[in-house]
C-alpha cells in the first residue's frame, strides 16, 4: 500500500508585524512545517512501521526554500518527496482550494496512492478543504477531521473516528482508496533523529513543474482574489494591569478576591 | 437577482445553532441581491426541522428525506442537485466538521469557487466579498469572488440566530441518491470520556495553553490552581501532547465552559478555543503577546511572561 502525504510549509508571523499591501512584510515571517501535516506524516510512518504501508511519499507545492521543510518530513520517515513549483505559481497571491487541488490531482493520478493523508487545515490560510475537494476530484472516498485511524494490512476499508464538536466522535467506515484529513492529537509526532536527518539528505526529492504534471497555468490562477489585509480592530475594552510581575499579580489577586472566587 | 441556498445542520435529532445563524447570513445576502432565500434540510426528521427553520425571511424550505444522520455522500449528491434545481447563486453552509466533510466536494463537483471559514459577507453587483482570517486570527483579509454559483462556509457564532416566525413554502425534494456512490457508512457516535472532573461546573478555571512550553512546567499551574482552589483546564495543544486528559479541554471539540472567572495562561486564543470559553463572566489573559486574539475578548490582561506572573500570583495566596 502506498500513502501520499501533501506537506505544506506555512508562514508564521511574529507577535509584532507590519502589513505591506495584501501581505505581511517578510521581515516578520518565518517558515515552518504545517502542524496538522506533521501528524499526517507521523500517521503514515506509523502505518509503515506496522507493516500496513509499503511506501510513504510526500508532495509539496513550494519554491526551493521549502526543501528544508520537505527534508524534515523525509527525516521523520517518508521515503521520497515531490516538490511542485514554477514561475506561474510565483505570481499567485492566494493559492485557493481549486488551484491546490488541480496540482495535487495530477500528482495523485501519477502516483496512484491507496491512501492520501492531508492535515485538516494549514496554519496560515486555514481553508480546511483541500483533502475533501481532492478526493472528489480524483473520484475516491474521504473523511474529514480524523482523530483515530484503524487500518489492517490488505484491508479495503479504513475505520476512522471523526472528531465532531462538543466532545463527540463519529465512527465511520470509509472504502479505499481514500483521502483522510488528519486532526492534531491523533498520535505523537516524532522528532527527527540525527540518523533520520542524515538519511533524509540521500532520499529522492523530485522537482516537477506544472508542465511536467500536465497542469494548465490557468488552473492555478484561482477563483478568489485577495483584495485587502488588515489587523482586526479590537472591540474589547480590556483593562490592562501594568507594572512588574509582583504589581500585576497583586492587581489580579485583588480582582479575584473582589469577584469572590479566591480568598 | 441571485437566489441563496443555505443547508441546515443537525445531529442526533437536534438542529445545530449554526443552522439558524445561516438563515441570518442568507437573509442578509438575499436582501442585497434581491433574490430568494432557500433552505435545505437533509436526513432525519426533516418535517420537524422544517418547522423550526421557518423563520422570517425564508422563502422556501426543501426537505430531503433520506437516512437518519449526516452522510457526506448523500449530502453531496442532494446539495449538487438542489443547486441545479433552484439555480442558486450562493450556497451557504456551516464551517463545521461536517460542513467541511461535504461542501468542498460540492464545490468540486459543480466546478465552482469555494470560500471557507467566512466571518463577513457582502455583495455588490456580481461580486461577493468575503471576510476571512489568516495566520491564526492575526490578520483579516477580504477576498472577492466574481463567479456564481459559489460555495461559502460561515464560521459559527458570527451571525445571530434568525428569529421571528416565517411563512415559507415547504417542499419535499426528490433527490436521486445513487446508492452505489455511497462509499462511507456511519456506524455510531461516541462521547469522549468524562473522567472525574467536570470543568463545565467550575466557578474558577485556571486554563493553560501552549505558552507553558514543557510538560514539567504544568506543575506551576497545578500549584496555582491549588493556591486558588480552582479547577485546571487547558487549550487543545496541551491535550494533543498528552499532558492533560481530554476531559480538561476547553473549546469547540472539547467542553464549553461558563465560569465566573476564566484565567487564560499562555493561551493565544484560537477561534476553536474561544468558542468554548467566551461565555465566561470575567476573562483574564496572561500572555506576552499584546496582539494575541485572546486579548480581543479578555476583560483583564497582563502582557507579561507567565513564568514571572504565575509565581508572583501563587505568592499572593500563600
Amino acid at each position: 500500500m502506498k500513502v501520499l502525504v501533501p506537506v505544506k510549509e506555512v508562514v508564521t508571523v511574529d507577535d509584532a508585524f507590519e502589513i505591506d499591501g495584501t501581505a505581511i512584510d517578510e521581515r516578520y515571517l518565518s517558515a515552518d512545517l504545517n502542524e496538522w501535516d506533521d501528524y499526517a506524516i507521523e500517521e503514515a510512518v506509523q502505518l509503515q512501521e506496522d507493516g500496513v504501508v509499503d511506501e510513504v511519499v510526500t508532495v509539496t507545492i513550494g519554491d526551493e526554500d521549502t526543501e528544508q521543510t520537505i527534508r524534515q518530513a523525509l527525516a521523520k520517515g517518508a521515503d521520497r518527496a515531490i516538490r511542485v513549483w514554477d514561475d506561474a505559481l510565483e505570481e499567485v497571491d492566494l493559492l485557493d482550494v481549486g488551484a491546490k487541488v488541480a496540482i495535487l490531482e495530477s500528482v495523485v493520478e501519477a502516483e496512484e496512492p491507496d491512501l492520501v493523508l492531508t492535515g485538516v487545515q494549514s496554519g496560515d490560510d486555514s481553508f480546511g478543504a483541500t483533502g475533501v475537494a481532492l478526493a472528489e476530484a480524483v473520484g475516491t472516498q474521504w473523511a474529514a477531521v480524523v482523530n483515530q485511524l484503524d487500518l489492517d494490512n490488505g484491508a479495503d476499508v479504513a475505520s476512522v473516528h471523526r472528531e465532531l464538536e462538543g466532545g463527540m466522535e463519529e465512527l465511520t467506515d470509509v472504502d479505499l482508496p481514500a483521502v483522510l484529513s488528519i486532526q492534531t492529537g491523533i498520535n505523537e509526532p516524532r522528532y527527527a533523529s540525527l540518523r533520520g536527518i542524515r538519511m533524509a539528505q540521500r532520499k529522492e526529492l523530485d522537482h516537477q513543474t506544472l508542465a511536467d504534471l500536465g497542469v494548465e497555468t490557468e488552473a492555478v490562477a484561482g477563483d478568489l482574489e485577495l483584495t485587502s489585509m488588515y489587523e482586526p480592530e479590537s472591540e474589547s475594552d480590556t483593562t490592562v494591569f501594568d507594572g512588574s510581575a509582583d504589581d500585576t499579580a497583586g492587581q489580579l489577586a485583588e480582582l479575584l478576591r473582589e469577584k469572590g472566587v479566591a480568598q | 437577482m441571485s437566489d441563496i441556498l443555505t443547508i441546515a445542520e443537525h445531529r442526533q435529532g437536534e438542529l445545530r445553532d449554526v443552522s439558524l445563524e445561516l438563515l441570518t447570513a442568507g437573509a442578509e445576502l438575499a436582501e442585497e441581491t434581491g433574490g430568494d432565500l432557500h433552505v435545505a434540510v437533509i436526513s432525519g426528521d426533516v418535517d420537524a426541522y422544517a418547522e423550526e427553520l421557518d423563520r422570517e425571511g425564508v422563502d422556501a424550505i426543501h426537505t430531503v428525506a433520506y437516512g437518519e444522520e449526516f452522510n457526506h455522500d448523500v449530502y453531496t449528491q442532494a446539495v449538487t442537485q438542489l443547486v441545479d434545481s433552484i439555480g442558486a447563486s450562493y450556497v451557504l453552509g456551516a464551517n463545521s466538521v461536517n460542513g467541511l466533510d461535504y461542501l468542498p466536494a460540492v464545490a468540486t463537483r459543480l466546478d465552482v469557487p469555494l470560500v471557507t471559514d467566512v466571518v463577513g459577507l457582502e455583495t455588490a453587483g456580481e461580486t461577493l466579498t468575503a471576510t476571512r482570517e489568516m495566520y491564526g486570527g492575526k490578520v483579516e483579509t477580504t477576498v472577492d469572488v466574481e463567479e456564481t454559483p459559489a460555495v461559502v462556509t460561515i464560521r459559527g457564532a458570527e451571525w445571530p440566530v434568525a428569529e421571528g416566525e416565517g411563512s415559507a413554502a415547504v417542499e419535499a425534494f426528490e433527490a436521486e441518491i445513487d446508492e452505489d456512490a455511497i462509499g462511507s457508512s456511519v456506524n455510531g457516535f461516541e462521547e469522549v470520556a468524562g473522567g472525574d472532573v467536570d470543568i463545565s461546573e467550575a466557578d474558577l478555571l485556571v486554563s493553560v495553553g501552549r505558552g507553558i512550553d514543557e510538560e514539567e512546567n504544568l506543575e506551576l499551574i497545578e500549584e496555582l490552581a491549588a493556591a486558588l482552589d480552582a479547577t485546571m483546564s487547558s487549550s487543545r495543544p496541551i491535550v494533543d501532547a498528552g499532558w492533560l486528559p481530554a476531559n480538561r479541554q476547553v473549546g469547540q471539540s472539547g467542553k464549553v465552559v461558563t465560569p465566573d472567572v476564566y484565567i487564560a495562561i499562555g493561551i493565544s486564543g484560537a477561534v476553536q478555543h474561544v468558542a468554548g470559553m467566551k461565555g465566561s463572566d470575567t476573562i483574564v489573559a496572561i500572555n506576552t503577546d499584546p496582539n494575541a486574539p485572546i486579548m480581543d475578548i479578555a476583560d483583564y490582561a497582563i502582557h507579561d511572561d507567565l513564568f514571572d506572573v504565575v509565581p508572583a500570583l501563587i505568592e499572593q495566596f500563600s
